[in-house]
């Protein structure tokens, strides 16, 4: 991979560092008077999402990562590695495990696309869509009439997630769930 | 173009910071009339290039035209050699608004084009030349409290640390736990120049204009040495901060031409050290100070920066009509 000087870290770059692929936040140039220049530079680390601030001097660099993020649909899981394939018709697949995977799976449905990250052409992590539709499974009973708010219950939906959802919410209801916090948008 | 994609042709200030732009020019104006400093208009583009490690010039070249050699210049990063020139040559106190430019310098607060306010004062030490700082300042943005603090007591203050007798593990330490930047490679005014940018800069100027002074002697660049009370040489240099931007930076000039000639050698060796090109050394200014300049001080004053404390601006290019971006 190439090397890129801290001139060029623009927000999104995938670079390494101690080893581990990060994707640049954002990059500071901080300057004294007179005297050297530095920048502070913010990078999630992309194996475990963690935000790392460092600071570099001016004009040192750091090497490339090879770091793809694909759009991939969600096939199918044989116990060990969840399944997904390029929607770009090439039909290529790759095998995320339960690490890479992480609270996804939460929100993982067969034929939806999720956003793959993918380093030295393996998965490292897999992210969902803002807003899924999924089924519930288990519930209370709804409480007919009860369309005005007021009241909330937890609902188990097809994936296993637990959301809390209004009281005339019904087993078998498709619902709209908003993935970034797990709160229920409305019934799909 | 698409529509996604706009060609950004409209100007980065707002029309109102260009109005105040030139008040501002025109009230310093009439400070320098009022105290009989001639305005001076010196040329941007020279032969010679600051060789400070740490500046780095554009270039340009220009053709001879058929009559003379094509020769490159460096356009300048401040107007500070040919305004010394122009004080060898019997000018008596100047200043100027100039044209200014530094490769790379780009962020909220650096535009790599920018202005620079620069007067030199025959005749002044450096704290007659920090009080009319403060009254330019004072007639720009207002009734300003001031303070003076030495360089050694802000890392007093701020890092319990003594810039002069900590040894270079403990500033490597010091600037390891503040950054988390790899310090093993950093030598003293590295890590120096870091723990002001990050950790002290920040709270300076917060109530009141700080002028900082007495800088480590091998911070001087165009400046004198001296020796201050605890015995350490120090450069006979400060700059003034409010709201924790550097606004200006002064100096008690060098007027030793074989010593300002031995200072350009030494900054070309580390720029080689560094990697970076030799810079063309400026022989007229060596040439003129070995004919004689008056004992002065000057002093170099981010006009922009100025302006966006005026004005409340959070950025540089508020103040600036096309920011580099638009240019």
């Amino acid at each position: 991979m190439a090397n890129y000087s801290t001139n060029e870290f623009r927000s999104g770059l995938k670079v390494m560092l101690d080893g581990e692929p990060c994707s640049i936040l954002d990059n500071e140039y901080v300057k004294p008077g007179k005297g050297q220049a530095f920048n502070r530079v913010k990078l999630r680390n992309l194996n475990n999402g963690r935000v790392w601030e460092r600071t570099f001097k001016s004009g040192e660099s750091l090497e490339g990562a090879d770091v793809m993020e694909l759009d991939m649909e969600y096939l199918y899981t044989d116990g060990e590695f969840w399944h997904f394939m390029l929607t770009d018709g090439s039909f290529e697949q790759h095998g995320a495990d339960e690490k890479a995977l992480g609270d996804t799976i939460k929100w993982l449905k067969e034929q939806e696309v999720y956003t793959v990250t993918l380093f030295n052409g393996s998965p490292i992590s897999v992210s969902s869509p803002n807003f899924i539709e999924l089924e519930v499974v288990e519930t209370d009973p709804g409480l007919k009439g009860d369309t005005a708010q007021g009241g909330s219950k937890p609902a188990t939906l097809t994936t296993g997630a637990v959301v809390r959802v209004p009281l005339f919410v019904n087993i078998g209801d498709k619902l709209r769930i908003d993935t970034r916090s797990g709160d229920y948008v409305s019934r799909a | 173009m698409s529509e996604s994609n706009p060609v950004l042709w409209q100007p980065s200030a707002s029309i109102e910071n260009l109005q105040l732009r030139a008040q501002v020019l025109s009230q310093v104006r009439n400070f320098f009339t009022e105290r009989e400093v001639l305005e001076v208009d010196t040329p941007v583009l020279a032969r010679g290039g600051s060789t400070d490690p740490y500046l780095d010039s554009m270039q340009s070249r220009c053709d001879g035209g058929g009559v003379a050699e094509a020769v490159d210049l460096y356009l300048q990063t401040s107007p500070e050699f040919h305004m010394k020139r122009l004080l060898a040559a019997g000018s008596g106190p100047i200043w100027q608004l100039a044209r200014s430019f530094r490769n790379g310098e780009y962020s909220e607060r650096h535009n790599p084009e920018f202005a620079m306010l620069e007067w030199y004062r025959p005749g002044f030490d450096l704290p007659m030349l920090m009080e009319e700082v403060r009254q330019l300042l004072t007639d720009v943005l207002g009734d300003l409290a001031c303070e003076q603090v030495r360089y050694r007591e802000l890392f007093q203050r701020y890092l319990q640390l003594d810039p002069f007798s900590s040894n270079l593990e403990e500033l490597q330490l010091s600037a390891q736990q503040k950054t988390a930047i790899d310090a093993r490679e950093l030598d003293r005014d590295a890590c120096c120049d870091l723990l002001l940018s990050h950790e002290i800069e920040p709270h300076l100027g917060k109530e009141s204009l700080t002028f900082v002074f007495d800088y480590p002697a091998s911070q001087a660049a165009l400046a004198k040495v001296h020796l201050d009370e605890q015995g350490d040489q120090v450069a006979s240099r400060f700059e003034c901060y409010y709201q924790g931007i550097e606004l200006a930076n002064g100096y008690h000039e060098l007027t030793d031409a074989d010593e300002q000639n031995k200072r350009f050698q030494q900054d070309n060796v580390m720029r080689q050290a560094l990697g970076k090109p030799e810079v063309t050394v400026d022989a007229s200014l060596v040439a003129a100070l070995a004919a004689g300049m008056p004992e002065c001080a000057g002093v170099a004053l981010g006009f922009d920066r100025m302006l966006m404390l005026r004005a409340g601006a959070e950025k540089l290019a508020e103040v600036i009509s096309f920011a580099i971006d638009r240019a």
